[in-house]
């Protein structure tokens, strides 16, 4: 519980260090947060891969991952208005694994938002998901911020309803993060076009945070931690004031500014994955702004997995990681240089050993 | 033991001279490790290699993160300098919760040769991390 205390810590030292530089234009930001009441915070868990093994039987590391997030999310002090799952419930979209994925996390005693992941819709384009959980997107206000869900792991028609000659297989094709066989992610015309007018209706100074499993913008196209349309919707996105991307997929810590909009991903319950750097053969586009995890300890099962503690006091993110077996991380959004920064490792004279990957 | 030595002599004497590599040899060299490779590609990404359905591939996509080039190394969870294949077996009776292969398994030759062709270029970097 220390974390959260220290992040209550830094959240008020953080308003009143925006009140005395009063540098926060007068906007709907400062009305919605204008008192300490009207702070608030949500809780992030992501990628759980619930994978079927046989009949009732899944695997455990799995299944103990997101087991632990929901017990750690209802200990919670500060408790956060809500929770969102970012995606890749399920291993390979089948039923008995979103069932076991939804019955886990009906322990929650937090209303749950669920984000759409690859994982979670090839097998039947998502019409099992969508019973249990609701529209693949959709938008929702909450104490002055606009929150957006978006279904970003569509690709091309081709490829999606012409190419295989049965839906496992196209779930299998596309469930392989290196599978050469697969296809870029896309937001695609239909959800641009509702985002567009979606945000027609939003002040442009109100804080936007959109929820996507892929990122909505292009690191490395080879596994997938990519969008395809990513430009596009960062276009209609620019015009706001605050605008915050947070991300699954990628279960690794990046971060990223890209004009008014600040990019976070967040960590898995299920698997660490290697940094993109980490492929000598291929070419990738790691913000810089990322530094990198460390591998402590790959022998703990939970090593490198984590969710995270979202606060917004300022209408901005600042991500607070959870990492088991790892000292705890940081990434806040730095009004001065403007764009998230690790409030830690941020200097590489602070890095610690071994914070490079071989 | 003197007699063996000119036994092989001999016999060695009537073939091709050591240093004669053909195009051929070359080709058949390469082709015979590029198989080994793809074979290694089809375990890593199979989930057939352990018991739980979980695959190489789910955490070390194109191998990366498995950095053969560090080994022999110490690793924490062995609690020693182990070479690449103990490592390998680590994984395969943990998150894969399957059998560990004996060093001279041709699946662990194949899956050493996949790991290690995915970092062809890095430099040597034994006992790092």
């Amino acid at each position: 519980m220390k974390t959260f205390n220290k992040s209550r810590r830094n959240f008020l030292k953080n308003s009143g260090a925006l009140a005395v530089a009063g540098t926060l234009p007068i906007s709907l930001v400062e009305l919605a947060f204008a008192d300490d009441g009207q702070n608030f915070t949500f809780a992030y868990i992501s990628d759980a891969h619930i994978q079927q093994i046989k009949g009732s039987r899944f695997v455990r590391n799995w299944d103990r991952g997101l087991i632990r997030a929901v017990a750690e999310t209802n200990l919670l002090a500060p408790k956060p208005d809500f929770v969102m799952f970012g995606g890749d419930l399920a291993q390979l979209g089948k039923p008995a694994e979103l069932d076991h994925g939804a019955e886990i996390m009906s322990a929650l005693k937090h209303d749950v938002k669920y984000v759409m992941g690859e994982h979670d819709y090839y097998l039947d384009l998502g019409a099992y998901w969508e019973k249990l959980f609701g529209p693949q997107y959709y938008s929702f206000d909450h104490k002055g911020v606009h929150f957006i869900v978006l279904n970003s792991i569509r690709t091309y028609d081709d490829w999606t309803f012409n190419r295989w000659p049965s839906d496992e297989q196209r779930m299998m094709e596309m469930a392989g993060l290196d599978n050469p066989n697969g296809s870029p992610f896309m937001v695609g015309d239909e959800q641009r076009k509702w985002l567009q007018q979606d945000l027609a209706k939003v002040a442009k100074t109100t804080p936007i945070v959109v929820f996507s499993h892929s990122p909505l913008q292009k690191i490395y196209k080879g596994w997938n931690f990519w969008t395809e349309d990513a430009e596009q919707i960062q276009a209609l996105l620019q015009p706001f004031a605050k605008v915050s991307v947070i991300y699954g997929h990628v279960h690794q810590i990046q971060y990223n500014q890209i004009g008014n909009i600040s990019f976070h991903s967040v960590m898995a319950t299920a698997w660490p994955w290697p940094y993109p750097q980490a492929y000598a053969q291929a070419e990738q586009y790691l913000p810089k702004l990322t530094v990198p995890m460390n591998r402590a300890d790959p022998f703990f099962e939970r090593d490198a997995t984590g969710w995270q503690f979202i606060n917004m006091d300022n209408g901005h993110v600042d991500l607070n990681f959870t990492l088991y077996s790892n000292k705890d991380r940081s990434v806040h959004f730095n009004p001065d240089e403007k764009k998230p920064l690790d409030t830690q490792y941020q200097e590489e004279d602070a890095r610690i050993p071994p914070q490079h990957h071989y | 033991m003197l007699l063996i030595l000119g036994v092989f002599a001999l016999l060695s004497s009537s073939l091709a001279q050591a240093d004669e590599f053909t195009e051929a040899d070359l080709e058949r060299w390469q082709q015979q490790f590029m198989d080994t490779v793809k074979q290694g590609r089809e375990l890593w990404t199979s989930g057939d290699l352990g018991s739980n359905g979980v695959a190489c591939a789910q955490c070390h996509p194109n191998a990366a993160n498995t950095h053969p080039e560090t080994y022999p190394k110490f690793q924490k969870q062995i609690g020693k300098v182990v070479p690449l294949w103990e490592m390998v077996n680590w994984c395969l009776k943990n998150p894969l919760e399957g059998q560990p292969l004996a060093a001279d398994d041709p699946k662990m030759i194949a899956l050493q040769a996949y790991i290690t062709h995915e970092r062809r270029g890095v430099k040597l970097e034994p006992g790092k991390h």
